[in-house]
């Protein structure tokens, strides 16, 4: 179900000259109007009208989590407060949030994205919205609020806790689309066990989760024990909050980024240089339509990569890969990027191997040295020592391709992987340099 | 006809291999037979115990990776030829030795050698053919 037909299907072609035209106003308009940007731009050599096709995009400067941080509180905003209608920030667990603005077409713009979203996922005006994400300064759980309103369902602005009465209201209130983080999902899911409720009695029929990174693994998990079909949502409060990217329920496979409002691309985040279409990077969004809050190649830290293949929802946008880390997470190894994530899938797809790994650098010379230590457990134990070095070789071979870095693979025993506050800890560089 | 056996993963680390028979002693598991298979990582040691299910949940709770595999007990003839003479029947059969080893005790004048084989069934059918012992595995516990 597409909730805005033209916009959403229009041929790349149209697209880009749209997107091409409000790129163009967004740089005039914080040119003017935010002194940050003026200044970054004046020093970068920007003129006006030096714009002239989507890729001089990549000429201009990055904005970073440290800018907005600097600009605390209102330092990025492109309107006057008084055209101002909200205000949300980000958790900020360490000194001050990040604070972004809305002004009210920015709420406007907001509600049809998560009415967007919300459609790909098949909400209509008949359907009764559970919405577990969080009300408050969080983006969440206004943000779906709103998309659901606009569509015309009835909304139940649950917030998130008190699972029991969550599950009570689900019961009672018939609700047909369940809004959470996919692990409050699995919680639910988990208390309904507990007091003996079968999902099967209820109405659910389709989730969509966002808000933090997720797996395949756990999506199987999340459908089968709720028995819905769950998709994955991307948003962050520094582009608008939820409403940046949804899985379309035909495919589940990728996330149409709503790019009539905002331009990704991928970069290497070491370089900073534009990646192309297939490649793996660091996700940087520019919103082409926002007022108050305006960003200009936001570097978002998280990782992806982009594909332009067709998809069979009939949408034109182009689709971002599930958020498959951070940058923070990164690891150069002679030359190459290497995220853990791209190990651990390539772990995941060997059967049985449980992605309980730890990736040891080491530099012997003047070369890394990789070593992928993976836990030995029961389902990929042979008896005979040909099996296991098989496996680890295949595994070799694996990441080889994926990657093109070779590594070394070493069988470990369970639970020799140091895990810190129950997660393990993934990387140990031993590198000096 | 078929002998349980049990496989543990170890990774190559000083002190495991004492982890494993503390383990067992304290459980008063009694070790029949072993072999250590190594390489430059890891090696998987391999033990005949008169108690199979104890030993396999005693490790397991250590936190060991633990696998129940099958193989036969041979008897084998305590004399020179003794053991060719099998291998010899084993290789017309066209079957393959995954991995053999003896066994400390001998069952009379004969020793007792564990096999491993590629396809169990057929090689104890092809060697009870042949008029070798094959020992039952409760004989096996118990010696």
């Amino acid at each position: 179900m597409i909730w805005n037909e033209e916009f959403e299907t229009l041929p790349r072609e149209a697209l880009e000259a749209l997107q091409l035209k409000r790129l163009r106003g967004l740089v005039d308009r914080v040119c003017t109007t935010v002194p940050f940007y003026r200044r970054k731009l004046e020093e970068q050599g920007y003129r006006q009208g030096d714009i002239r096709s989507l890729s001089d995009l990549s000429r201009l400067p990055f904005t970073t989590k440290t800018d907005l941080r600097d600009t605390y509180p209102f330092g990025l905003f492109a309107v006057p407060m008084e055209r101002v209608v909200r205000i949300h920030a980000s958790s900020g667990t360490t000194g001050k949030p990040v604070v972004v603005g809305y002004t009210k077409r920015d709420i406007d713009t907001w509600a049809e994205l998560m009415a967007r979203t919300l459609s790909c996922g098949g909400t209509t005006k008949g359907d009764v919205v559970h919405n577990a994400y969080g009300y408050g300064l969080f983006t969440g759980g206004l943000g779906a609020h709103y998309g659901a309103e606009m569509i015309g369902a009835t909304v139940i602005p649950v917030s998130g806790g008190n699972s029991k009465r969550q599950i009570m209201l689900m019961q009672d209130f018939g609700s047909t689309i369940l809004l959470s983080t996919p692990s409050y999902a699995l919680n639910l899911a988990e208390m309904m066990a507990e007091e003996g409720v079968d999902p099967a009695s209820l109405k659910l029929t389709c989730g969509l989760f966002g808000a933090e990174p997720w797996s395949e693994a756990m999506r199987r998990e999340i459908e089968k024990k709720l028995q819905i079909n769950a998709l994955d949502i991307y948003g962050l409060s520094e582009v608008i909050g939820p409403g940046v990217a949804s899985e379309c329920l035909e495919e589940k496979h990728g996330l149409h980024i709503f790019e009539d409002h905002f331009l990704p691309e991928i970069i290497d985040p070491v370089t900073g240089a534009p990646l192309p279409y297939g490649e793996t990077g660091e996700l940087v969004f520019t919103t082409v339509t926002k007022e108050a809050f305006p960003v200009v190649r936001y570097r978002t830290r998280d990782i992806s990569r982009l594909s332009l293949a067709p998809c069979s929802c009939g949408r034109t946008h182009v689709r971002m890969e599930r958020i498959s880390g951070r940058t923070d997470d990164m690891l150069i190894i002679r030359g190459v990027n290497v995220f853990p994530s791209q190990i651990e899938s390539v772990l995941i797809a060997v059967e049985g191997v449980e992605p309980h790994y730890q990736l040891i650098v080491t530099r012997e010379g003047s070369l890394d040295v990789l070593e992928v230590q993976v836990e030995v457990n029961e389902s990929i134990f042979t008896d005979e020592v040909k099996g296991l070095e098989g496996l680890a070789r295949r595994v070799e071979r694996d990441i080889k391709d994926l990657l093109g870095v070779s590594c070394k693979v070493k069988l470990v025993e369970p639970k020799t992987i140091q895990r810190s506050e129950g997660k393990a800890k993934r990387v140990i560089d031993q590198r000096k340099i | 006809m078929k002998v349980e056996q049990i496989s543990i993963f170890l990774e190559n680390k000083s002190g495991r291999l004492a982890e494993v028979t503390g383990v067992l002693a304290k459980a008063g598991v009694n070790i029949r037979a072993l072999s250590l298979a190594d390489t430059a990582d890891f090696g998987i040691l391999r033990l005949i115990v008169n108690s199979t299910d104890r030993a396999k949940l005693v490790l397991k709770e250590s936190g060991f990776t633990v696998a129940k595999t099958e193989v036969v007990a041979l008897e084998v003839p305590d004399s020179p030829g003794g053991l060719a003479g099998i291998l010899s029947t084993l290789d017309k059969a066209g079957i393959n030795v995954e991995y053999m080893y003896a066994f400390v005790q001998q069952s009379g004048d004969n020793a007792i050698i564990i096999f491993r084989f590629d396809e169990l069934d057929k090689a104890t059918r092809v060697l009870l053919d042949a008029g070798v012992r094959v020992l039952r595995a409760e004989e096996v516990y118990a010696l």
